[in-house]
């Protein structure tokens, strides 16, 4: 609105695009202008064809993803189909979500300059931009660390610095948020804005984690489903609506309670950011809703099942990774092992799963100590699910990975087949049991690589990430799947997760590690209205919290709980309803 | 294993030697010792060899499994000429001094010894140029020197990203192999050899679709930041030439082509002390 004087530099006139692999269009019928200095963020659920948005921006398509389209593009005054790759690279930086995936230069300074390498800049000038983009960034201390031993925040200043070399006057960020801790995150949206304003360049923000980029402003808000554009407005007008809701894009939680309290929100209510929105027109609404929710408690068995013990670990002898950690799980128990990239939680499961000899301390499980068995005699009780089902997948059927395990045991065949059968029941992939593995998606990969842990019946159940890079509904998808797994069959799950709405609506506790230290081990609930707590784990306090603190609710813990018990009984009722 | 043929940063002169130059000495500096069997020419080439390895400061730990190996081919190969044909040198000397004879046919002769201590010569000839190329290169350096050498930039870039990904490859490998050995599947020497071979499949595929899953996100990366729009282009890590690097050019040049011109002076390019 503010820009509205300002030249269009991105437009789509009744736009469509097939992927020539499909049948059917991902785009439809697209309108979108964007002016120059514009701060736009692209919203949907998985498969509404933002990310396709992103490629016809940065000339991807058609250039690598061949395709049909109709209708008409100019970006920065030309058509990036006719530019192609190349030429689109002058105008549009592309920042991918994976950062790890994207470096290309053995050090930080190759990196910065790549773009200018192929582009022939001489080496005396290249090295002049790329300094001044180091301090633009604030990276010139590292430039010659490898890329890939800087920390999270410190690989986004990389990647963002790659793209500005070029000088480009748009930057198209697809998924900045995906696999980064919550602290990460946030910070990424202040780098983005910091950069935004030093530079004066228009940014296309593509991701579905809606709250955390509206950490910082901006300036419109385009809603996709199904192809289409179904919203173009600004967040305050977005976040008065519905339609967040309907296409299955969270809504920031405060304005989820608020809703669930029968607050009428409006866009003079600023609800962009819940520290400078108006809550006082809600206030009793709000105070009637949380005390006419009552938290079910939940019953938790006092077996012990694993018990961590003083647990030490280090590579080398300089630096720890883990210093005396000890903890408890018990039976039936969900629970999440939180902290930043590179505070020990791979660490912790690798040392519970028997990969690596921890330097001091042991691990029981029931009681017994589990030092002298071997990995695969620990993989009997304890599985563990990879954070991506590609890393477990080696057998081209359902069946076949499934029974992999067993089959490696030397189970009888008829007990293979049916104890096959029944996980797969479980899974809800029995009907596809003799389908090729390549044929599913990704969410039911995913199932296929945790029925393949599953089968062997194991005690406890560790899941590496098990959300990551999920939209709303395929991460509720899987987690009632292990909510169900966990009450119906009573099964230990302990997931390591940088997921913060994981942990609060699904698990029973949080353990929080830093620095290889256990900070916490606590209610979740509890865990996120902790200020102290979230700034030494870089997590980030949940947006109830605030909302609590504006409205006068004392008990914070409480009033999280009750919200999370409220959307599981309406999750819990819309499945009884179909 | 980590430190294995890897770099070092270090400040000796044949570090700050540009990759370059590093390159085409040890390309120089192999041809002219496959093609001279001159012994008092292979003589200074080792000094020097020798000598070029002390200043580059090159630890034991950075080469030792690779001297290993290359110590175990270097034994073999002198075997196998001696049981295949245990007159090779006699042949070249065109003379016979035996020294003492043991096995039927298999006279140890001082004209075979002679030429082995020729080929050894050439071993520790060779080995220290190509140390001093691999270990004393800086690998952001790699693909710019031979794209400069005439390498296509995309086959050195190739390489160079190759470099880039072993370490995330490896770290991949052992996520996969221990996630596989925890379903059970076991990769000890307990299994029989046939089962061996199927079960690391359970880990190659795996690791192939991650790889794969890789290379499409850094071609991707890659290809929306530039790469391969030109037919040339520059390097942010290129070392330019200095007169060091000049005179080391000119003087291996000169050497080598003096070396082979002492070589083949007398149409044969074996040096004979046999035969006076």
């Amino acid at each position: 609105m503010k820009q509205a004087h300002r030249n269009t530099i991105i437009k789509f006139e009744n736009f469509s695009f097939k992927y020539r692999a499909q049948t059917k269009p991902t785009l439809r019928d697209i309108n979108l202008e964007i002016h120059e200095g514009e701060k736009i963020l692209i919203a949907g659920p998985s498969g509404c064809g933002k990310s396709t948005i992103a490629h016809c921006i940065n000339g991807l398509i058609t250039a690598r993803y061949p395709g049909e389209i109709s209708g008409r593009l100019t970006v920065g005054g030309v058509v990036p189909k006719e530019e192609g790759v190349f030429g689109m690279s002058r105008k549009v930086g592309t920042v991918l979500q994976d950062t790890d995936g994207q470096f290309i230069g053995l050090t930080v300074a190759e990196d910065l300059a790549f773009a200018l390498e192929n582009d022939r800049v001489p080496q005396e000038e290249m090295r002049q931009k790329v300094k001044e983009v180091a301090e633009l960034v604030d990276m010139t201390e590292y430039l010659q660390h490898s890329p890939t031993a800087l920390s999270g925040g410190q690989k986004q200043r990389v990647s963002i610095g790659g793209v500005l070399t070029d000088e480009v006057p748009i930057l198209v960020f697809d998924e900045p948020l995906a696999n980064l801790d919550p602290a990460t995150g946030r910070y990424t949206m202040e780098l983005i804005d910091e950069i935004c304003k030093k530079r004066d360049i228009t940014v296309v923000i593509i991701e579905h984690r809606l709250e955390d980029v509206l950490h910082r402003d901006v300036d419109r808000i385009v809603v996709m489903s199904e192809g289409r554009i179904v919203a173009d407005m600004s967040p305050e007008e977005l976040l008065s609506t519905e339609i967040l809701n309907s296409v299955g894009v969270r809504e920031p939680l405060y304005v989820s309670a608020l809703k669930h309290a029968g607050a009428n929100i409006t866009p003079d209510c600023l609800p962009q950011h819940i520290q400078t929105m108006n809550v006082e027109p809600f206030r009793e609404q709000l105070h009637h809703w949380y005390h006419s929710t009552a938290v079910e408690a939940r019953a938790i068995s006092p077996k012990p099942l694993l018990e961590v013990k003083n647990l030490s670990f280090a590579y080398d002898e300089e630096e720890p990774v883990l210093q005396d950690v000890s903890f408890t799980i018990h039976e039936g128990e969900m629970i999440s092992l939180v902290g930043r990239n590179g505070a020990g939680k791979s660490t912790l499961a690798s040392l519970i799963c028997g990969f690596h000899k921890p330097v001091l301390g042991e691990i029981c499980l029931e009681g017994e100590d589990m030092t002298p068995l071997s990995i695969k005699e620990r993989g009997d009780k304890i599985g563990l699910v990879m954070q991506s089902p590609n890393q477990m997948i080696s057998k081209p059927m359902v069946f076949e990975e499934t029974a992999l395990g067993l089959k490696v045991r030397g189970v009888a065949p008829e007990e293979i087949e049916e104890r096959v059968n029944d996980t797969l029941k479980i899974c809800g992939l029995y009907p596809m049991r003799n389908w090729p593995i390549s044929a599913l998606s990704f969410g039911q990969k995913k199932r296929v690589s945790i029925a393949s842990i599953l089968v062997m019946k194991p005690k406890v159940l560790i899941l590496d990430e098990p959300t990551a890079g999920q939209d709303y509904r395929h991460y509720t998808e899987i987690m009632e799947f292990l909510k169900r797994l966990n009450q119906e069959l009573g099964l230990t799950i302990l997931m390591i997760t940088h997921d913060m709405h994981l942990m609060l609506e699904y698990t029973d506790r949080a353990m929080v590690l830093a620095d290889g230290k256990l900070l916490a081990d606590d209610l979740p609930s509890k865990i996120l209205t902790d200020e102290e707590l979230a700034k030494k784990a870089y997590l980030k306090k949940t947006s109830l919290y605030d909302l609590a603190k504006k409205a006068g609710i004392s008990d914070y813990s409480d009033f999280c709980q009750c919200f999370m018990q409220y959307e599981r009984n309406q999750i819990r009722q819309k499945k009884g309803d179909v | 294993m980590s430190t294995l043929m890897s770099y070092t940063r270090k400040d000796t002169p044949v570090h700050r030697l540009s990759g370059f130059t590093k390159l085409v000495f040890f390309l120089l500096w192999c041809i002219t010792s496959a093609l001279t069997y001159d012994t008092r020419v292979l003589g200074v080439m080792l000094a020097i060899s020798i000598i070029l390895f002390r200043i580059s400061k090159i630890q034991w730990q950075q080469i030792g499994v690779v001297v290993k190996v290359i110590a175990f081919f270097m034994i073999l190969n002198v075997l196998a000429i001696f049981l295949l044909s245990p007159y090779q040198g006699c042949t070249i000397y065109q003379s016979r001094t035996v020294l003492f004879s043991g096995i039927p046919g298999h006279d140890v002769t001082a004209e075979e010894l002679f030429y082995f201590l020729n080929m050894l010569m050439k071993y520790f000839i060779m080995a220290p140029a190509i140390f001093i190329f691999l270990v004393t290169t800086d690998p952001s350096e790699f693909a710019a020197s031979l794209n400069m050498a005439g390498v296509p930039y995309t086959v050195g870039y190739a390489i160079s990203i190759a470099i880039r990904y072993i370490p995330d490859i490896q770290d991949d490998y052992h996520k996969i192999k221990n996630a596989q050995e925890a379903r059970g599947i076991e990769m000890s020497g307990k299994a029989r050899l046939l089962q061996r071979i199927t079960r690391i499949a359970s880990i190659l595929f795996p690791l192939l679709f991650s790889m794969m899953e890789r290379i499409d996100v850094v071609s991707n990366a890659m290809e929306l930041r530039g790469f391969g729009k030109h037919k040339k282009r520059t390097w942010y890590m290129a070392k330019k030439l200095t007169g060091a690097d000049v005179t080391v050019l000119l003087s291996t040049l000169i050497f080598c082509i003096l070396a082979l011109f002492i070589t083949f002076y007398d149409g044969n390019r074996f040096y004979n002390p046999f035969i006076g």
